[in-house]
């Protein structure tokens, strides 16, 4: 496979890992976050500082990341899901922005200059690059797709999808609200940090920009174009927004442009994401299904 | 005394939906609140739930003081409530939707008897168990939420305006329903319709509101007998 081929696809596979701690949030729980890429920055930053400045390994740092990711996701987490959805996403960016900020203006975190010399990954005595790391990145994103799917079919996700339902009648029927969503919160919080660690040691350097609110805009894109709420949509969402400016390189200055095109026709023809229920796709797929002639 | 309600007030915004309403409801009974169409009914119940806060007196809810507590904590201790206009986990299917009605209890009631119950008593709900919720009809939707807080045992059953919205036949068949409950299975249930005459007729007791207080009590042969609920509710 050609160099440029996996460098592509680790990205992917890196944006997929963060759009499915997201997923979690708005598609179980319900709950509007416009700020998650604030969760990937501080997973990034957590992972690129303990390596750097604490010479610890990636192996050794990772438990205290996603750690500083969740107790961070409880502290800004816990008053912003105090408020309703319109002010949720107010909130949300708010933190994005102040998160943003704090990377910027603060000297430790290496400011504007961003923060460089992140090592790469080691794995018993080799360092990852090209391939291996990729392999790395898909086991990761692996683990994070089999956790969402256990989580739909637990109890806690349970709750988390009748609050996102209703959650009045949820609350009278003995699910606390706050608990609930604030669980959905960290979890995706704590995914998205596991995506940051993999994208600082992947870069070796970072600067502030790469978690701004454009990149928060991007994982909600992700989940909205390949399903909310579902089980393999923000997988698909990944690829087909990874993928897109690399096939229409000429067009990269209109990619905002794009984007935004094309979140307006699937919120228009798609509400539910191209997996989601009654979709186009999903109605072709159940075709094909029944044309094998194994149909129920 | 499971439920005791003093001098309950609810407002919203500064305005005054309830005012000073007091009632109770003792352990085996069913016990219908009627009145006319914004009388503070359904306020009532959300108060009772803790859905809204109450601006003042007190709930008392198997002597314990709730007044101040979260409506999920109130569901733990066996209140359940039946909304109006069902209010059921539409993308949820029907047996999730039971199944969230049993939260946190599944060490202590027995779920697989629970559900066959349930089963039984609404053969519907079995046939549509895999489907989501919102494919059900209004009549379906409101035997599923019945049924998402019979699941749980409650002590005290709420029931916001079941009749509301539904065919004439299937608001008997509700009715019919929520008597068997009561009679057969013992279960505490507090009733507020605006259907006077189908809440009376299978209630024990009866209160009637009026415009935020509660202007009439006694028991439903009495109030069915009174000339003005006559007159005002029944239409006779």
């Amino acid at each position: 496979m050609s160099t440029y081929f996996i460098t592509i696809s680790t990205f992917i596979a890196i944006q997929a890992i963060v759009a499915y701690g997201l997923n979690i949030i708005v598609g179980y729980a319900g709950q509007i976050s416009l700020g998650h890429a604030a969760f990937f920055g501080i997973g990034a930053y957590s992972a690129g500082i303990l390596a750097t400045k604490g010479g610890l390994s990636f192996w050794a740092a990772l438990p205290l990341v996603l750690l500083i990711c969740g107790v961070l996701g409880v502290i800004l987490g816990l008053p912003s899901l105090r408020v309703r959805e319109d002010f949720l996403a107010i909130t949300t960016i708010g933190i994005n922005f102040i998160v943003e900020a704090v990377f910027l203006y603060v000297p430790f975190f290496g400011g504007a200059m961003g923060l460089g010399g992140i090592p790469k990954i080691v794995l018993f005595g080799t360092r990852l690059k090209g391939e291996s790391l990729f392999a790395l990145c898909l086991a990761c994103l692996a683990i994070v797709i089999l956790l969402c799917r256990w989580f739909t079919k637990s109890w806690a996700g349970l709750g988390c999808r009748a609050i996102a339902s209703d959650e009045t009648a949820a609350s009278s029927m003995g699910i606390s609200p706050v608990r609930f969503k604030l669980l959905a919160f960290v979890l995706g919080t704590v995914i998205a940090g596991l995506g940051g660690a993999l994208y600082a040691h992947r870069m070796g350097f970072i600067t502030p920009a790469d978690f701004g609110f454009p990149v928060s805009t991007m994982m909600l894109s992700i989940i909205v174009l390949g399903g909310i709420g579902t089980l393999w949509g923000p997988l698909l969402g990944a690829v087909i927004l990874g993928a897109l400016p690399e096939l229409f390189r000429p067009l990269a200055d209109y990619r905002m442009l794009l984007y935004g095109a094309l979140l307006l026709l699937m919120v228009r023809f798609q509400p539910g994401g191209l997996l989601g229920e009654a979709s186009i796709l999903k109605n072709i797929l159940a075709r094909m299904k029944g044309g094998n002639g194994n149909a129920r | 005394m499971l439920l005791s309600v003093s001098d309950l007030s609810v407002a919203y915004a500064g305005v005054t939906a309830v005012s000073g309403a007091s009632f109770s409801v003792k352990e085996g009974e069913l016990v219908s609140i009627i009145g006319a169409n914004g009388a503070g009914k359904t306020s009532i119940l959300n108060a009772v739930m803790g859905l809204v806060p109450s601006a003042g007196g007190r709930i008392e809810f198997d002597g314990a003081d709730v007044t101040r507590l979260p409506p999920h904590i109130r569901a733990r201790r066996k209140m359940r409530i039946v909304p109006e206009r069902a209010r059921v986990f539409a993308h949820l299917t029907v047996r999730d939707n039971l199944l969230v009605g049993a939260y946190g209890l599944r060490r202590t009631i027995d779920l697989d008897r629970k559900l066959s119950w349930l089963y039984g008593f609404f053969p519907i709900l079995e046939e549509r168990s895999s489907q989501p919720a919102r494919t059900l009809s209004g009549g379906e939707q409101q035997q599923l939420s019945i049924a998402r807080a019979l699941i749980s045992d409650p002590k005290l059953l709420l029931v916001d305006e079941i009749s509301m919205g539904l065919m004439p036949k299937l608001v008997e068949t509700v009715f019919e329903a929520l008597r068997d409950l009561n009679r057969e299975h013992g279960i505490t249930i507090l009733l507020v319709e605006q259907n006077a005459l189908a809440s009376l007729r299978i209630s024990n007791r009866g209160y009637v509101l009026e415009a935020g207080r509660i202007a009439l009590e006694g028991t439903a042969e009495s109030l069915v007998r009174d000339e003005g609920v006559r007159e005002a509710y029944l239409g006779i």
